[in-house]
């Protein structure tokens, strides 16, 4: 099994910005790895300098052995990437997209055109495949996107925000095709939705102002807050006395209240004793990122 | 696996400028139509006289926009669609990148250079002389915009600025100065504005070789020099300046 490692990784561009500074982690390059932060944190800088096309200042960066900065040609043998905002070009069909990416990667003319087709009828775009482009929906528009990458014979893939900007039902059926993705590559996503990458990675790393401050699996990030328990209740309930608990007004008339399993029930026996409307459950991504990063990312993060 | 080149070099023709023809007719027309119109107007003008140099001048315009749209073609795919970064995290190698993208160009602009030999095998009548030596200038003249199209392409990140200044370099070198009728008709001091021009040298050349224009043997060398040497310098700046990966 393989690994993506990050030693000290630094970039600070022309205008002195620090991008990201000295950024640490290793992941094994299977299932998803999600990375999460607000806008600015470093994300694309990240998966720009992993996928080859921008150059650290400092640092190194590994993918199953192969130096990022020592040895491109070879680890580009074995990458693809959809860019944040990439686009499907607008006066090409799907079909024509795959299959140029596939020349592009040195795939033989007819080889080329059966695996586009494959492609294409994997993520359910046969229908669409002589469409033009800019006559699709932006979720269609994204599928094709994400059949290029993966027609090809990449096992690393790399997506910058793969489903911002499109409607829930389309971004769900995008998580299912990842999730079946996963299943024979390593998926290396960044993402602004803080659900996405709750339901779709088995490792999250959290990127703050360029630091790499948590990495781990989401039941890890739980162990690494005080609190593993929330409840969420209407401000107006009558909070029974707790000792070791944190309380927020989590949203205008809505208090969330943070703590441990066992005081998490003890509270919810007494609220339903008192006949309050109540839901309780583990912390979610969102608690332990307001936790680690200490900041609301309801507040930052796109709804 | 092994790879294809020749695959490599299609998928640039095949995506910056079939695809395009193929599904949008109305652009080949388009591109033809601009140095048509100027070689008609030119002919017209002067009753005929200057067919045969407004026919190179066509030819060298043809050429010269040719690298010079590379420029705004390679960032609209770039800027516009990412396309660039995908290619650049894949094992196609920025050479196989723009031989491809530079050969479309040649595509795309290959209905106006088919009607200009038709009129230049029709009216100027080539001997084997002047075909070689027609088709190493235009070479050259092709190899010269691309390597600043390629260059320019690298640092330009806004769309809409990267078209303008397409339009304005083509219209700089390959339609203001005397490339569609002789120097000897630019008054004085502007033909020596025109020199600035890498495009006037190729005319000259062009225009003596079908005796449209004399030229001293010395003249001819300079024009030789100046167009060999730009060429040289251009694409040695563009492959110094010019990134693949982003720094």
């Amino acid at each position: 099994m393989g690994s993506l490692e990050c030693l000290n990784l630094t970039k600070v561009y022309d205008d002195h910005r620090v991008a990201l500074d000295k950024v640490t982690f290793s992941v094994e390059t299977n299932g998803i790895f999600g990375l999460i932060g607000r806008n600015g944190a470093g994300k694309t800088t990240l998966i720009r300098i992993l996928a080859t096309e921008l150059a650290p200042t400092s640092g190194s960066a590994s993918i199953d052995g192969l130096d990022v900065f020592n040895q491109p040609c070879q680890l580009r043998e074995r990458i693809a990437i959809v860019p944040q905002e990439a686009r499907a070009v607008r006066w090409m069909t799907p079909k024509q997209t795959v299959f140029s990416y596939l020349l592009w990667r040195g795939y033989p003319y007819k080889e080329a055109g059966r695996v586009a087709d494959e492609s294409l009828d994997k993520l359910g775009l046969t229908p669409y495949r002589d469409v033009l482009n800019n006559r699709l929906s932006g979720g269609t528009k994204r599928k094709v996107l994400l059949a290029t990458v993966t027609a090809s014979e990449a096992p690393i893939i790399f997506l910058d925000e793969p489903t911002v900007g499109l409607d829930p039902v389309s971004r769900r059926e995008l998580w299912d095709i990842l999730r079946e993705l996963a299943k024979s590559r390593f998926i290396f996503l960044t993402t602004h939705y803080l659900e996405e990458a709750e339901q779709l990675a088995d490792k999250i790393g959290i990127l703050k102002e360029g630091q790499l401050i948590s990495v781990g699996t989401l039941a890890e990030l739980r162990r690494r807050v005080r609190y593993q328990y929330s409840i969420k209740l209407l401000s107006k309930t009558v909070i029974p006395q707790t000792d070791d608990a944190e309380i927020t007004v989590s949203s205008p008339g809505d208090t969330q209240i943070m703590t441990n399993e066992a005081e998490a029930f003890r509270l919810a026996r007494l609220l339903s004793e008192q006949g309050a409307k109540f839901s309780i459950s583990p912390v979610t991504l969102d608690d332990i990122f307001f936790r680690l990063a200490g900041q609301k990312a309801g507040d930052e993060f796109e709804a | 696996m092994k790879r294809s080149r020749f695959s490599q070099i299609l998928a640039g023709v095949l995506v910056n400028a079939i695809y395009e023809m193929k599904n949008y007719p109305i652009v080949t027309l388009s591109a033809v139509i601009s140095p048509l119109s100027l070689l008609a107007v030119v002919a017209f003008v002067s009753s005929g006289d200057l067919l045969g140099t407004a026919i190179a001048g066509g030819l060298i315009m043809l050429f010269f926009s040719s690298g010079i749209a590379l420029q705004s073609d390679l960032s609209h795919l770039k800027n516009d669609f990412k396309l660039q970064d995908m290619i650049v995290s894949s094992p196609a190698s920025a050479k196989m990148y723009l031989a491809g993208m530079s050969i479309a160009e040649l595509v795309y602009s290959i209905p106006g250079i088919a009607i200009l030999i038709a009129l230049a095998a029709i009216y100027i009548q080539p001997s084997v002389l002047q075909i070689a030596i027609f088709g190493f200038v235009l070479f050259l003249m092709f190899a010269l915009s691309t390597a600043i199209g390629f260059m320019l392409a690298t640092f330009s990140s806004d769309v809409v600025q990267s078209y303008a200044f397409s339009r304005l370099l083509s219209l700089l070198f390959a339609t203001l100065p005397p490339v569609y009728y002789p120097i000897t008709l630019v008054p004085y001091p502007f033909n020596y504005l025109a020199y600035l021009s890498p495009t006037t040298y190729a005319a000259e050349i062009m225009h003596w070789s079908i005796g449209a224009l004399e030229l001293s043997a010395t003249h001819l060398f300079i024009d030789w020099a100046v167009l060999i040497g730009a060429c040289i310098i251009i694409m040695f700046v563009a492959i110094k300046k010019s990134r693949w990966r982003d720094v």
